[in-house]
């Protein structure tokens, strides 16, 4: 079995966001980048069926060589090998392309991708690679157990969920709840030592259209200030909901 | 230059996201020409979408349809556009939409832009905002491809009644069987009698302030006298206090109700993240210091075990009084 991870790198989610070139792109001064949270459901849930099945375990970026440092972090956790597809990429059908490139020659039995990058919140590139490769997708997946090529994906709908039967090869867009936060992994220092010498394959981009244009950001308009309400005036917090806000 | 959208529905009525696609895509035809068509699959009163300026219901009447399948959907859409020459397409943020959407842009190699807030300016460029890095940011994004195809942010348009005249023909997308036994449904489990968080007007939230499961209710009761739905901060659903499904923020579910009451919650940017598009926020914190009064449009300064009960018994007395 041979499973693979998609992975997203993006800024640590405490980071305060700002542009730059006149608001055309993205500042990355002084910004810490991670795992994209809901891909650390994924490699944890990866690693579980590593450790079940004896599956190899591979990850691939597309992305510059700074983020080489958290990818290094996927090895250190237990992935056997990593690709990096080295390009910046311009949009999520760009990455999707490249993805979809990479696979054409490599027969993994499960995609592990994250419902969306914290940072762009597409949502859409292991769709996109679904649609390209014609592989089988299931998205926002919370539960996953699989049983030979098999596989029973709990999927998070509107109020509850839905149990999908299908079989393997597949491709998930997987988010919390995929493993329970407390098994989540964390490497620890043997791990580390071990990554350095995993290889880390670095491959160049394809041709792709770029398909949408970031031609400006701009800052959400700030709030005005609060309107405090005294806790022994509550009849006001009710007249200022009905009469202003107008939502009671 | 006609716009197709998504109607989804609940028991065959068109839902919420599918009037509030309906109004995005009358607006935008005012601007560009063209019809608004709307493909639903199994809907019993589409004439609902005419009142939303929906000049065309595609309905599909076929029993495998019945069930959401997403490469099934994806295909009928891409056939719907084909033969309705469509250049846009709309879906909602919905599980469903954002689960078929991407699938279908992979098929058409069509421009896709997802979390969109506004109308865009003109047709060529065709440029549009949306929000990016979890509401920390807007981006203008101009969609280069013949077809476009956009994915409207909850509540970010609103409702607008516009009648038209409209008329319903029944739709029969060429899909194989075999796609549907791909991937097939064998159990949904919904939380019953509760208002669900997506199409919550109000929703009241509460965090670990509250101290532990056994005090959710006052919250439910508050919830229940506004009609509202329940959520929850990250390590409120963790510990096991209430289920997942409740989890708003960064890393749970982005919510955009007309109000959100937050009660004993810090306001941490990763919460923040996934609420700060709401409307109006009402914050109820014993620390006057808590962030989220920063982020707040109302606040209330107190010990929710004393203001909750209160503001309960006040809100029962205006909702008999009105
Ligand atoms: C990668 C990452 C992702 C994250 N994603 C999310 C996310 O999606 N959603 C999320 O919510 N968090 C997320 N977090 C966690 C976030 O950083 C905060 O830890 C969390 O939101 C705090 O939850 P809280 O406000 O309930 O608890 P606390 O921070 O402990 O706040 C409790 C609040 O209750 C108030 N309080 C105490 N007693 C009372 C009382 N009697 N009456 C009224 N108020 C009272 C306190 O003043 C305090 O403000 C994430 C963190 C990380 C690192």
């Amino acid at each position: 079995m041979k499973i693979l991870l998609m992975l997203s790198v993006v800024p640590d989610t405490t980071s305060k966001i700002n542009f730059t070139d006149n608001d055309t792109r993205f500042d990355k001064t002084g910004i810490q980048f991670v795992i994209n949270p809901h891909d650390e459901f994924g490699l944890t849930k990866a690693m579980q069926i590593k450790e079940k099945t004896g599956a190899e375990l591979h990850v691939v970026h597309v992305g510059v060589q700074a983020n080489e440092s958290v990818i290094r972090k996927t090895l250190a956790i237990g992935a056997d090998k990593a690709f990096r597809i080295d390009t910046d990429p311009q949009d999520s059908f760009y990455t999707a392309v490249q993805l979809a490139e990479f696979l054409k020659d490599k027969d993994y039995d499960l995609i592990i991708a994250g419902r969306e990058s914290i940072d762009y919140n597409g949502g859409m590139v292991p769709g996109m690679v679904a649609a390209m490769t014609g592989m089988r997708f299931i998205n926002a997946v919370i539960g996953l157990e699989l049983n030979g090529t098999e596989a029973m994906v709990d999927r998070e709908i509107e109020g509850g969920k839905e149990t999908l039967q299908t079989t393997l090869p597949l491709i998930i867009g997987g988010q919390k709840g995929l493993v329970k936060e407390e098994e989540l992994r964390i490497p620890n220092m043997r791990g580390i030592m071990m990554a350095r010498k995993k290889p880390l394959e670095v491959l160049s981009p394809v041709d792709a259209p770029v398909v949408t244009e970031y031609l400006k950001f701009e800052k959400p308009p700030a709030k005005s200030a609060v309107k405090l309400v005294d806790k022994d005036n509550l009849d006001e917090l009710i007249d200022l909901l009905h009469n202003e806000a107008k939502v009671i | 230059m006609s716009i197709l959208i998504f109607a989804e529905h609940q028991n065959g009525k068109p839902n919420k996201t599918a009037k509030e696609l309906a109004s995005y895509a009358k607006a935008l035809a005012e601007k560009t020409g063209g019809e608004v068509i709307a493909l639903g699959f199994g809907l019993t009163s589409p004439e609902d979408l005419y009142a939303y300026g929906v000049n065309k219901v595609l309905n599909v009447d076929d029993q495998r349809f019945t069930t959401f399948n997403a490469k099934a959907y994806a295909e009928a859409f891409k056939q719907a556009a084909a033969q309705n020459g469509i250049k846009i397409i709309l879906t909602g943020q919905t599980a469903d939409g954002m689960y078929f959407t991407p699938l279908l842009a992979g098929m058409l190699k069509a421009a896709y832009v997802t979390q969109v807030i506004s109308l865009p300016e003109q047709n060529d460029p065709f440029i549009i905002k949306r929000k990016a890095f979890s509401n920390k940011a807007i981006a203008h994004v101009a969609l280069k491809t013949d077809i476009k195809i956009l994915n409207i942010a909850k509540n970010s348009f609103g409702l607008q009644e516009n009648p038209v005249e409209g008329v319903t023909e029944t739709f029969k997308p060429e899909v194989a069987d075999e796609v549907f036994e791909e991937i097939k449904s064998v159990k949904v489990e919904k939380a019953t009698g509760k208002v669900p968080l997506s199409d919550a007007e109000i929703i009241v939230s509460a965090g670990r302030g509250l101290k532990g499961p056994e005090n959710w209710g006052m919250i439910e009761e508050l919830a229940e006298v506004l009609g509202a739905a329940t959520a929850c901060s990250k390590p409120v659903a963790d510990m096991g206090w209430r289920p997942h499904s409740e989890h708003v923020g960064q890393t749970g579910k982005q919510v955009a109700p007309n109000l959100y009451i937050a009660i004993g919650i810090s306001g941490a940017i990763q919460h923040l993240a996934g609420v700060n598009s709401s409307k109006n926020i009402l914050v109820i914190n014993i620390d006057p210091e808590a962030p989220f009064f920063k982020a707040a449009d109302y606040g209330v300064v107190g010990d929710a075990f004393e203001v909750v009960p209160k503001l309960i018994e006040k809100l029962k007395e205006f909702k008999s009084a009105h």
